[in-house]
């Protein structure tokens, strides 16, 4: 599998991600500068965690004007399957690739520490190896990660059952002691409608070898694994709303 | 190029031009031959700067052993590196960016954080963690709260963003720090051995490039005022520098990418004293010199005059001399990172620094001249008051209920919990942090050279040097040792931020002498090398702060899988006491916290003992011979003991044998004496009795992990326990009090 990692000016967790992506998973990784673009003959793209362009206007949104994703709309249009943790979360927020937007965290703070998270969402390229409401032990580390999506958008996203992952405790119950950084919906991760565009606030890059303390993030890594391997290795192009059971 | 002066004089008395002392001005027109100009004057007022020069330190620092297996680089460069093994260097140093914090706690800090980091930089090493010391006055009160709440807003704004992991550190609070907080960051990265770089200047032609940010006002004359007391002038802030960690982080990337080309010869942070400091320094350690044109010197704003342009400390800059013919190369990197990246001058045989502006001629002086500031050798008098202090007896004090003393130690700022500090800094970017903040040290697994791993620690306490500088300085070693012995971590070298109030005092001076020595001390008898550091003078803005030297300690783990963490693991397993020193009362936290008094008679460690010790705990740890390891500090046993309690969230039943006329007090909370609490299943026991015997170590079994409740008392003693606490109860108790933000946002 050849996965693109995404580099924004001040992105952080590129090289991160891309240790697992390569040395704990094992697959081919590359880097994608920003000015790319194309991302032709990815199998898929991640866009990492930190600070692109400093974020010192709106998390993401210097980024979501970058070449790369220009290339990225493209990309999803053809059903390219593409992950953003964190930062990469706030620029497809940005990027009108998916819906919401974010707000500084409810307590005014950066946070970094391990949250849980209850699966919504299983067809997608990132959970269809997790089970609908499995709940997965995952670091935070963002100031920004309050998700907001109005009234319509909101009932949208829960028509489409667009919600992928929501903030809750070690039982998988949503509370508002079980949300971080006062998230509408307790949303933590949001799906495209078909599925193939993910963005979720945690960090599951962090979560993936148990030297670290946790391997619940490395079950997302593994969705991605078993959907590529079950992809017939046709034209990208027919890879929209492929289901994999 | 030493001048002797005996004693200066008072500051007010002699401060001259541009912060020099009368007789420097002197000293400067005998080493000229002539008048310097009004350029030159201000660039020796900022390199002949305590901060910059180390002027009333430098002979004192000289008792400090800096040499030791493993060494690669001592003081001298931008930091020191020791080999850890494969081939791989870390490259570490702490430094203080005490004043500015107080007069601008959000940006003092935040670029305390840049500086250091960009040291790092300077080696070849890619930064892999940050480390914090901070001191600050009592959380609760009105002109503190602000401060504290800036100054952890600064780290972390700036660590978070610039992708730098801040793994550990400590946070300590005291009246003496009110106005005066202490803000000392320690950097940690890793480097080839073999390609580790260097700042010093060769080959004469070579291009002089100037990378990073463009160079603004900010920071003008900050390194004479860090060399002056706090006078609370609020134009102090002008020399406060603006930390922009974005273009930090792409300074980072550059540099490195720069430096992999191999065309780099040399490079160095235009930090303190900005260009001026960069460009003496590169050529002094070359025995060259440099011509360099102002004019290409990249600014934010228009009208700056020559010497604004030499002495900005504008953050993220970087100062590269790149081999003749293959600056392109290094230009283009620097312009893909939307750096600016300029040459601005070469690199010349004569050891002259010619600075010009365009045609016209700004300065022109020996690097040497500049870098050689006067060495002096300041009065030292034992302060008056530790006589005083020392004739306390905490035994004239009635013991505290122990039940009461406990729950008061744990809720004490000084003890309580700190997640409310370190979940605002991001402590897991670059994953490589196995054991997280809120243990006795940080433990990082290195991804190039597995499983090899790296630990850091950072110690000092004010409150002991303030009654025996010598005890405090040895005392911080063996703290610092200690916490990476329990994460079984092999102590390694040490790097130190000795913060002290004004050398101009004798009785201060004193204090900075003695602090040295015991620091010097434990180091030899541990076999540590001091291979960097950084002293801050001038602490005092009401009153002297506590002598506060802070040792940062770095150690290697042969297999970063074998750590320890202080939480109880399993019920059963033994709680066993390494180590069989005699606690004291005197200069404790529980004296300071239930007492209200900071006095005693501190006893001098036992060194060749700590040595013993350290090492039985580090191989009990290495072996797997433990489940969990907690160092002995602050509140004693009984502290240690109910933290093991909170971490692991389970229980203990503990019996102490107690003497004759023995107080509770002291068992429970006494301090100072090197114990380590470990616990183990019970078949191990004898293998670490193995162990401990052969290293002369004494072993007590205490108790044993269980149930939800901490239960201490003694071991043949009447039914009623001394203390019985659920362990709920004790984590609600260390949560403490988070001092609340200040209600009109962050101070900026």
């Amino acid at each position: 599998m050849d996965v693109g990692i995404v580099v924004f000016p001040g992105s952080n967790c590129d090289a991160d991600t891309y240790h697992v992506v390569r040395d704990v998973l094992g697959h081919r990784a590359q880097y994608v500068w920003h000015e790319e673009r194309t991302l032709d003959g990815l199998d898929a793209v991640i866009l990492p965690g930190g600070f692109a362009h400093g974020d010192y206007l709106r998390a993401g949104a210097i980024a979501a004007t970058s070449p790369v994703v220009r290339a990225l709309r493209a990309y999803a249009a053809g059903g390219g399957v593409t992950l953003g943790i964190c930062n990469g979360f706030q620029v497809l927020l940005e990027a009108g690739l998916l819906p919401g937007a974010m707000r500084p965290n409810a307590c005014g703070e950066f946070r970094c520490e391990c949250v849980h998270i209850r699966v919504e969402r299983t067809d997608t390229p990132f959970t269809c190896a997790l089970a609908a409401g499995e709940v997965l032990r995952l670091p935070i580390a963002h100031a920004e990660g309050n998700y907001y999506a109005d009234p319509p958008t909101h009932r949208a996203l829960l028509a489409g059952r667009q919600v992928a992952f929501r903030y809750c405790d070690a039982s998988g119950a949503t509370g508002p002691g079980a949300n971080p950084n006062g998230s509408h919906d307790a949303i933590a991760g949001v799906a495209s409608p078909t599925g193939a565009v993910v963005g979720l606030m945690p960090h599951p890059e962090r979560a993936s070898e148990g030297l670290l303390g946790g391997e619940d993030g490395r079950r997302i890594f593994d969705s991605l694994d078993r959907w590529v391997a079950a992809r017939p290795p046709a034209a990208p192009a027919a890879r929209a709303g492929l289901e994999v059971r | 190029m030493t001048v002797a002066v005996e004693q200066t004089a008072r500051r007010s008395e002699t401060r001259a031009e541009a912060g020099l002392f009368t007789a420097e001005v002197g000293e400067i027109r005998r080493r000229l031959g002539r008048e310097p100009n009004r350029v030159e004057l201000a660039m020796f007022g900022v390199m002949w700067s305590e901060h910059c020069a180390y002027k009333h330190s430098k002979a004192a620092l000289r008792r400090l052993p800096v040499a030791g297996r493993g060494v690669l680089q001592g003081p001298g460069e931008n930091a020191g590196a020791v080999s850890v093994g494969d081939g791989w260097a870390a490259v570490f140093k702490m430094e203080s960016h005490n004043h500015p914090s107080a007069v601008a706690p959000f940006h003092g800090a935040a670029t305390g954080v840049g500086g250091i980091i960009r040291d790092i930089l300077a080696m070849g090493a890619r930064p892999i963690a940050l480390l914090d010391s901070l001191r600050f006055g009592p959380p609760d009160d009105a002109r503190v709260a602000p401060i504290i709440h800036g100054v952890v807003s600064g780290i972390s704004a700036y660590g978070n963003s610039i992708g730098v992991p801040t793994v550990g550190g400590e946070t300590v609070f005291a009246p003496c720090y009110r106005t005066n907080p202490l803000v000392n960051v320690a950097c940690l990265g890793l480097a080839r051995s073999d390609r580790l770089a260097t700042s010093r200047a060769a080959g004469p032609g070579n291009p002089v490039v100037y990378l990073g940010a463009r160079t603004g006002r900010d920071g003008i004359h900050g390194a004479s005022f860090a060399s002056a007391e706090l006078a609370g002038d609020p134009r102090d802030r002008s020399a406060v520098q603006m930390g922009d960690p974005f273009t930090g982080k792409l300074l980072i990337e550059a540099s490195l990418e720069a430096l992999a080309t191999g065309a780099v010869i040399a490079i160095q942070d235009m930090g303190a004293a900005g260009l001026t400091c960069a460009a003496s320094e590169m050529s002094a350690r070359g025995g060259l010199g440099m011509e360099i044109d102002l004019s290409r010197v990249p600014r934010r704003e228009d009208g700056m005059t020559a010497e604004e342009v030499l002495l900005s400390e504008s953050q993220e800059r970087m100062l590269l001399i790149v081999q003749a013919g293959r600056e392109d190369e290094v230009l283009r990197i620097g312009r893909r990172w939307g750096l600016e990246a300029v040459v601005i001058g070469r690199v010349i045989v004569p050891p002259r620094l010619a600075i010009r502006e365009g045609g016209t001629p700004v300065a022109a002086l020996d690097p040497r001249s500049l870098v050689d500031a006067p060495v002096y050798a300041p009065a030292a008098e034992e302060p008056a008051y530790l006589a005083e202090v020392r004739r306390v007896d905490p035994a004239t004090f009635p013991p505290a209920p122990p039940r009461a003393a406990l729950l008061a130690l744990l809720a004490a700022p000084n003890i309580a919990d700190k997640r409310w500090v370190y979940r605002r800094y991001d402590h897991m970017v670059q994953t490589n942090t196995v054991v997280l903040p809120g243990a006795d040290a940080a433990v990082l697994r290195l991804k190039e050279a597995f499983p090899r791993g790296l630990a850091l620690s950072a110690d000092g306490n004010g409150r002991y040097c303030y009654l025996d500088p010598q005890a405090g300085g040895m005392l911080a070693v063996i703290e610092a040792a200690q916490n990476l012995a329990c994460v079984g971590a092999t102590p390694a070298a040490v790097t130190d931020c000795l913060n002290f109030a004004s050398p101009e005092r004798p009785e201060v001076f004193w204090t900075f002498r003695e602090a040295i020595e015991g620091i010097a001390q434990a180091c030899e008898a541990l076999a540590l090398p001091v291979v960097g550091g950084n002293v801050s003078f001038y602490n005092e803005a009401e009153g002297a702060i506590f002598p506060t030297p802070v040792i940062a300690m770095l150690g290697v783990l042969a297999d970063v899988r074998c750590h320890a963490t202080p939480g109880w693991k399993k019920d059963n397993d033994l709680v066993v006491l390494l180590g069989g020193g005699i606690p004291r009362l005197d200069g404790s936290e529980y004296l300071a916290t239930v007492h209200g008094i900071t006095a005693g008679l501190l006893r001098r460690p036992d060194l060749a003992g700590a040595v013993r010790l350290i090492e039985c705990a580090r191989e009990a740890v290495a072996q797997r011979l433990v489940s969990s390891a907690h160092d002995c500090a602050d509140g004693g046993i009984a502290v240690a003991l109910a933290e093991c309690c909170i971490a692991g969230g389970r229980g203990a039943r503990i019996a102490f044998a107690l003497g004759r006329g023995e107080r509770t007090d002291r068992v429970l909370f006494g301090e100072g004496a090197g114990r380590i609490v470990v616990s183990l299943s019970p078949e191990g026991l004898p293998a670490l009795r193995r162990l401990a015997q052969r290293l002369a170590v004494p072993v007590q079994v205490l108790g044993a992990v269980g149930g939800r409740r901490l239960v201490i008392g003694p071991d043949d003693g009447p039914p009623d326990p001394w203390i019985d606490l659920g362990v709920d109860d004790l984590a609600a108790a260390a949560q403490g009090r988070v001092p609340a933000p200040p209600s009109h946002g962050a101070p900026r």
